[in-house]
């Protein structure tokens, strides 16, 4: 299901900054301007350890959260600071899987019910009110694509496993038929073995919908499965960018060398090399200069006095950093 | 999963874990019983006692054991004079004496368990209903709407409940309700149900608002948000359903609290008006009689203290039959 050509990028982010207020006048960047372009039908994986601001992005993206300053644009039209009522249009286009599974879901209502309800409130395609035949016939339609038997629609969530609930929250997703997706690390809460699934259920959407995902993960082994291209986060910005073979295989910044370390290797008498000292800095008060001089091992004078800039190294790579690991 | 036959829902889930519930059921019977009981009044007073329990009646007889006894009789207490009425008689007539007006006690007591229920359980309903009003507005929409809400209860909160109710009671009693071209008289049982009710609005809107604040974060209600679902269908279709388990709860532990602020109100004749009785006007007729026919007063603060015992157990047994996480663990 190929979507109508647009001459604009699906999601363009410019400088975007998400700031919390806390007591005593300090202030908490969750979102550092963050730049990036999201083009239609790739699936940009978000990576960064717990605490670096992947999930806020994800949020600030489809607007669940207001921003505190920057743009984004979804299919060329500025959404940066609409109301909710205002992005009711869009959100057809846009949807999200939550971590979260059981927490998504309303314990109250039945699943038809609950994934009824975007078909409901949106008028169909040709603005016609959905009836209730054809919001049935839609809703086993969903059932059949995330593989779950039409019983499941008359049950409650409490009911089923967590992968089941999360293809119940795909399900959702889907119902609108939308052009992104932002999965927030849809499979971190669940079973190494139910993980699998769940991703290969979203390799398959895509390739059989045409989706396009921003799919956050802290975990690089689900990340270099599904992402096209992949954007490496450190406390609230973006350290690296590009195509994921490239940046897993060949990292130019300290911080992806050292993430892709920590990945254990199934391998007899693999030498792991020391982890990375010190613990990520607080969001409140993060260093000068570079976001990464008080963990990074090659760590050198200019690091500690001047900010790099996320810059292009090749045509299909940026990252931020003086000293990269590779040319 | 596809083995079950049929998907029990969260309510008829909490349902089967109160029929589980041995202290429960004892509760549920024993105010069915008290609602049938005072429902059946008029049958009782017309055809079983044969009695009219809203006129006096102090020159009357009744046959006991084929003689007429007088209803007011040479008191048998040296230390007081004049008459006193006759006591517990073991028949159906007089079953448990008469008033000081030679009225049927156990008559008037059925009417006034009547007012007492309908009273107690229609101000619990109100002030629910108000309640859940303030304190999901207060709750889901913040901002200025719950600063104005949340300092409106603080001042209710200041005054004590009782002197609360009082004061308007007395100031209704005299001349009863103006609200524009509609009057209500001062003997409607809608004025101490709509007081009782508002005193206690700000004690149930506190717990709704605060379940509120909770709900309004939870990542259902951002998942709706996300589905672009209208405000006010996250209100009815998310908050509400989920709200509803804490009104369930209240629901019985407020109508104790009515029954109490209802009969104090009538014990001190600013609640339901004579002729008509409650528990509380009957506790008040006895207390004249305490000494020489003690059953007028006991009877009535024995039904009371019956059933707010009946509702705060049948209360406890809501709180543990909803709790939705323990349901989700028994089923799983």
């Amino acid at each position: 299901m190929p979507h109508a050509q647009s001459p604009h990028p699906l999601l363009e982010v410019t400088n975007l900054h998400k700031t919390y207020a806390l007591p005593r006048g300090q202030k908490l960047k969750a979102v550092d301007g963050i730049s990036l372009t999201v083009h239609r039908g790739e699936v940009l994986g978000l990576v960064g350890e717990s605490g670096c601001g992947k999930s806020t992005l994800g949020r600030c993206l489809l607007r669940l959260l207001d921003v505190s300053s920057g743009q984004i644009k979804f299919d060329g039209q500025d959404i940066t600071h609409l109301s909710d009522r205002a992005l009711r249009p869009f959100r057809p286009r846009m949807q999200m899987v939550f971590q979260d599974s059981y927490a998504s879901l309303n314990p109250r209502r039945r699943i038809d019910d609950l994934l009824a309800d975007p078909l409901r409130v949106h008028p169909a395609p040709d603005g016609s009110t959905r009836t209730a035949p054809t919001i049935r016939a839609r809703l086993l339609e969903l059932m059949e694509l995330v593989s779950l038997p039409a019983t499941a629609l008359d049950r409650y969530a409490h009911e089923f496993s967590g992968g089941q609930r999360q293809r119940i929250n795909i399900a959702r997703a889907l119902a609108l038929s939308p052009h992104l997706i932002v999965a927030d690390e849809p499979v971190s809460a669940l079973d190494v073995s139910v993980q699998a699934q769940i991703v290969n259920l979203f390799s398959d959407l895509q390739a059989q919908l045409g989706l396009t995902y921003v799919f956050v993960a802290h975990d690089l082994a689900v990340v270099r499965q599904i992402s096209t291209r992949v954007a490496v986060m450190y406390l609230g910005a973006i350290v690296e960018l590009g195509e994921t073979d490239a940046v897993l295989h060949q990292p130019a910044h300290p911080y992806t060398f050292a993430l892709m370390q920590a990945v254990p290797r199934p391998q007899i008498g693999a030498v792991r090399p020391p982890p990375l000292g010190g613990d990520i800095p607080s969001p409140v008060s993060r260093p000068a200069g570079c976001r990464f001089h008080t963990r990074c091992p090659a760590v050198q004078q200019r690091c500690r006095e001047e900010e790099p800039a996320l810059r292009p190294l090749t045509p299909t790579r940026s990252v931020a950093c003086h000293f990269p690991l590779t040319t | 999963m596809t083995a079950k036959p049929l998907s029990v829902g969260p309510w008829q889930q909490a349902w089967r874990a109160l029929l589980r519930n041995p202290s429960a059921l004892v509760a549920l019977a024993v105010l069915a019983f008290m609602v049938l009981a005072s429902l059946l009044a008029p049958v009782y007073a017309h055809h079983i006692a044969k009695v009219d329990p809203f006129t006096s009646n102090v020159a009357g007889s009744i046959l006991v054991n084929g003689q007429a006894v007088d209803i007011m009789q040479p008191n048998d207490n040296p230390l007081h004079l004049g008459l006193s009425p006759i006591g517990p008689t073991g028949h159906a007539a007089y079953l448990l004496g008469a008033d000081s007006q030679g009225r049927d006690v156990a008559a008037r007591l059925l009417y006034g368990g009547r007012n007492s229920l309908l009273i107690s359980a229609s101000a619990a309903v109100i002030c629910l209903v108000l309640a859940a009003i303030a304190g999901i507005a207060a709750g889901f929409f913040g901002g200025l709407v719950d600063s104005i809400l949340s300092r409106m209860m603080d001042i209710m909160w200041a005054v004590p409940v009782y002197l609360f109710a009082i004061s308007l009671s007395i100031v209704t009693v005299s001349q009863g309700l103006h609200i524009g071209p509609f009057v209500i008289e001062a003997d409607n049982l809608l004025i101490p149900i709509v007081i009782i009710a508002l005193v206690y609005v700000p004690y149930a809107a506190r717990p709704i608002r605060g379940r509120v604040l909770a709900l309004r974060q939870a990542e259902f209600v951002t998942a709706s948000r996300c589905l672009g679902v209208p405000q006010w269908r996250i209100v009815l279709y998310d908050i509400l359903p989920n709200v509803m388990t804490t009104l369930v709860v209240m629901g019985p532990l407020l109508m104790a609290l009515a029954l109490l602020a209802e009969s104090a109100l009538s014990f001190l004749s600013i609640g339901v008006q004579a002729p008509a009785a409650s528990w509380g006007t009957i506790i008040q007729d006895g207390e004249g009689l305490i000494y020489t026919r003690p059953m007028v007063a006991i009877a009535p603060g024995l039904a009371i203290v019956i059933v707010v015992l009946a509702l705060n157990i049948l209360g406890d047994g809501l709180r543990d039959a909803l709790d939705v996480r323990d349901a989700a663990r028994r089923s799983s």
